[in-house]
């Protein structure tokens, strides 16, 4: 057994947190209080292949391994929830299906792009009257020729009014439930597609969060990802990648709230002396510090299942439901640890408890994860085989050139 | 066109302070260490002279076997090659026999044009191995430098920073630049760099390999012995609020506060 990270992820991390540090850090406070996407940080991440960190070189990526997307979502939300939102939808729920799922053809025309952050991705499961309930969706793919013509409405998509590449979900079979879902890869400027931007959040400000509507939208059998009716397998494996990006990530807004409180309390005086020597704001940090641990510890261990192309869909819902429940946790004791302060956005402790709250629903409910450790601690529920897994990690074949 | 990036590791800044004198006596401070802050400007200036001008470059450090740390920075940042030299002899250098070490690696590396240092390491804090190594290879050192305005024909001009402003100096290559943070914004690692730097293996150099005499370098050589270390007291401060019922009135009592103080 070796806990430790390689040297090659302490590299990862160090730049990814500088990054954070010099070029997110200083600036979130502005756009999310202005409600506005950081446009700006697209190409300065594709640049520095953040975008495509764990896409093997030959499809434009960095060729870095799967913890490194952890290190990457933890480093970015340590800065911003919404930022790591971003690695999320665009490389995780997207790119990351395509490089399991998609045609040689297919990666090359879309994932190469992705990867290189020329083109931006989202996912669009979720609509207005099914979230939970995937299989209860109703948008539809009618074959006509060689085509399909998509109708439905998306909701709640995050990159919705960024993305080039829009991954969407539609019914080929409206009589099935799970079997009747498929797969397209919609691009923007189709006719009859249009998106916008949902405006009244609670949190993530800074996050591009909108709508899908699809009106007759004539879209080739060359989009259409994987095979017909293995639309539902395609998006719960997806999912299996972004909460693991949304796991690491939440232990990055624990460890942002923890520095932010043990400086508080250090500072902060009350009945002559510091607030840090009361042993019930100890208990606070105490459960921090407890909690960041053992997110780490469940998001590294998938992050070592992906590597070794074991299948983690018990271990990354874990990991999603602990870390997520914990950062939220966190960000509300943080804001008890610097009293009215806290509760002014002054203080950033406030924009990390109003963005933890988006993280225990998106991405499966916290409800549905429970439903998920129950259902395979009772054995109810078994993960059998896919037509396509992820691919393991293999660090010589992921730095190939093409 | 070749350059020399002379890179060492020290602790993060923030962590100086945890140092205590027993540990900054036995030479190891308990912390972990990063490549000295100072050196990224170097690293990043000898990019940045190789990607305009085109030719070499090359990270050398001195320090014992796990220290290729700043050299493994230096990769990842785009160097292509580190050499790390040492020798048992080595140990006890001070800042002089450093300079002579370094200046001894540069020359068996032959042909430099612009050696490049840190402006001063963040821990031993001398600011004396770039005048001990331009002394030691007989270049022009060229301190405080916060631009590199012109290079070629046998000849470097750069502005450097002074009291009193910018000045602008030309002198004849090679030389010895340790500039100032005023002269670029140190790129970060790239990830094909850090892949590379995590599996780099690098040459070293020992006494031999630079016809060095071990007499003259290391505890044996040292002229400066640290006789009596102390730490200096904590820095105390207080705040004064200045009260006034006109912003013109509290900004009077805080002049009034400075020119007391001498501040201004
Ligand atoms: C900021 C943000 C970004 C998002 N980005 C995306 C995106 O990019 N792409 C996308 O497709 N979707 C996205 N979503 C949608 C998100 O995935 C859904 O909101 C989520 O799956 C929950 O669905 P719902 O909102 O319809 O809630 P519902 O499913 O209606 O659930 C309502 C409540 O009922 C509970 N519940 C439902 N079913 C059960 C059950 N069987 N047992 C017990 N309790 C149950 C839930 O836990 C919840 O508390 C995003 C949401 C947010 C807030
Ligand atoms: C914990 C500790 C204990 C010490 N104990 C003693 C002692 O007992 N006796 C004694 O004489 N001195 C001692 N020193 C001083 C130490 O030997 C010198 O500090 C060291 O030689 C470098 O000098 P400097 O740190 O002042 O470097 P500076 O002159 O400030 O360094 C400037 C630049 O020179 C380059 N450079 C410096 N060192 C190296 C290197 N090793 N390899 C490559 N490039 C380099 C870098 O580019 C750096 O940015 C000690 C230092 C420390 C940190």
């Amino acid at each position: 057994m070796d806990f430790a990270f390689t040297e090659e992820h302490d590299m990862v991390r160090k730049m990814v947190h500088d990054f954070a540090a010099k070029e997110i850090r200083p600036v979130i406070n502005e756009y999310d209080s202005n409600h506005k996407y950081p446009r700006f940080l697209l190409p300065r991440m594709a640049e520095l292949g953040i975008l495509g960190i764990c896409i093997p070189v030959r499809y434009g990526g960095a060729g870095m391994d799967y913890i490194s997307l952890g290190i990457v979502s933890e480093e970015l939300e340590w800065a911003d929830a919404s930022v790591r939102e971003t690695i999320a939808v665009h490389l995780a729920l997207n790119s990351l299906a395509l490089l399991q799922w998609a045609s040689e053809e297919q990666k090359q025309r879309f994932l190469v792009p992705l990867a290189t952050g020329e083109k931006i991705g989202c996912y669009g499961l979720t609509e207005p009257a099914a979230g939970s309930d995937v299989a209860g969706l109703r948008s539809t793919a009618r074959k006509d020729g060689d085509d399909y013509i998509l109708n439905g409405e998306k909701m709640w998509i995050t990159l919705a009014d960024v993305a080039d590449y829009l991954l969407v979900f539609a019914k080929t079979d409206p009589s099935q439930r799970h079997r009747g879902i498929s797969a397209f890869m919609l691009e923007r400027g189709m006719e009859g597609l249009t998106t916008g931007t949902i405006e009244d959040k609670m949190g993530v400000h800074a996050s591009n969060t909108g709508w899908i509507a699809m009106d007759d939208v004539r879209v080739p059998k060359e989009n259409l990802i994987g095979q017909e009716g293995e639309g539902f397998k395609i998006a719960m494996s997806a999912l299996d990648d972004a909460r693991y990006t949304v796991a690491a990530g939440a232990a990055g807004t624990i460890r942002a709230v923890m520095e932010a409180a043990v400086h508080y309390a250090n500072e902060r005086e009350a009945f002559g002396q510091k607030i840090g020597q009361f042993q019930l704001v100890q208990q606070l940090i105490a459960k921090m510090a407890l909690n960041y641990d053992i997110a780490g510890l469940l998001w590294q261990r998938v992050g070592w299942l992906k590597n070794q192309g074991i299948r983690n869909t018990k271990e990354t819902s874990m990991a999603k439901w602990f870390a997520t429940e914990a950062a939220f946790a966190a960000s509300s004791d943080a804001v008890q640890v610097h009293g009215a302060y806290g509760f002014s956005s002054e203080y950033q402790v406030e924009r990390y408890l109003r963005n933890s709250k988006g993280a225990v629903i998106y991405e499966g409910t916290t409800q549905i994860h429970q439903l998920l450790q129950a259902q395979y601690a009772l054995g109810y529920r078994h993960d059998k085989p896919l037509r396509c897994e992820l691919p393991a990690y293999d660090p010589e074949a992921w730095g190939e050139e093409g | 066109m070749k350059y020399i990036v002379c890179v060492t590791q020290s602790p993060d800044t923030a962590e100086l302070p945890k140092v205590t004198v027993d540990q900054a006596e036995s030479g190891n401070q308990g912390l972990e260490l990063i490549t000295n802050p100072w050196d990224e400007y170097a690293i990043e200036e000898g990019l940045r002279l190789k990607e305009k001008q085109g030719g070499s470059v090359l990270a050398i450090t001195v320090g014992p076997a796990g220290t290729e740390g700043a050299l493994k920075s230096a990769v990842a940042m785009g160097v292509p090659k580190g050499v790390r030299v040492w020798d048992d002899a080595f140990a006890g250098s001070d800042a002089l026999a450093i300079g002579r070490i370094l200046a001894a690696a540069v020359r068996k590396e032959g042909d430099y044009d612009v050696v490049l240092t840190g402006k001063t390491t963040v821990d031993g804090n001398g600011a004396l191995v770039p005048v001990a190594l331009a002394s030691a290879l007989g270049a022009a050192l060229l301190s405080q430098v916060a631009k590199i305005v012109a290079i070629g024909d046998g000849k470097i001009t750069v502005e450097r920073l002074v009291e009193e402003g910018r000045e602008k100096v030309t002198a004849d290559l090679p030389v010895v630049i340790a500039p100032v943070k005023e002269i670029n914004e140190p790129r970060y690692a790239s990830f094909m760099g850090i892949r590379k730097a995590s599996r780099a293996k690098f040459d070293v150099w020992d006494a031999a390999a630079l016809g060095i005499n071990a007499g003259s370098v290391g505890a044996a050589g040292a002229k400066v012995a640290w006789g009596n270390l102390s730490k200096p007291p904590a820095r105390e401060g207080s705040v004064v609020l200045m009260e006034g019922e006109t912003v013109e009135e509290k900004v009077t009592k805080l002049v009034d506060a400075l020119m007391a103080e001498k501040v201004i």
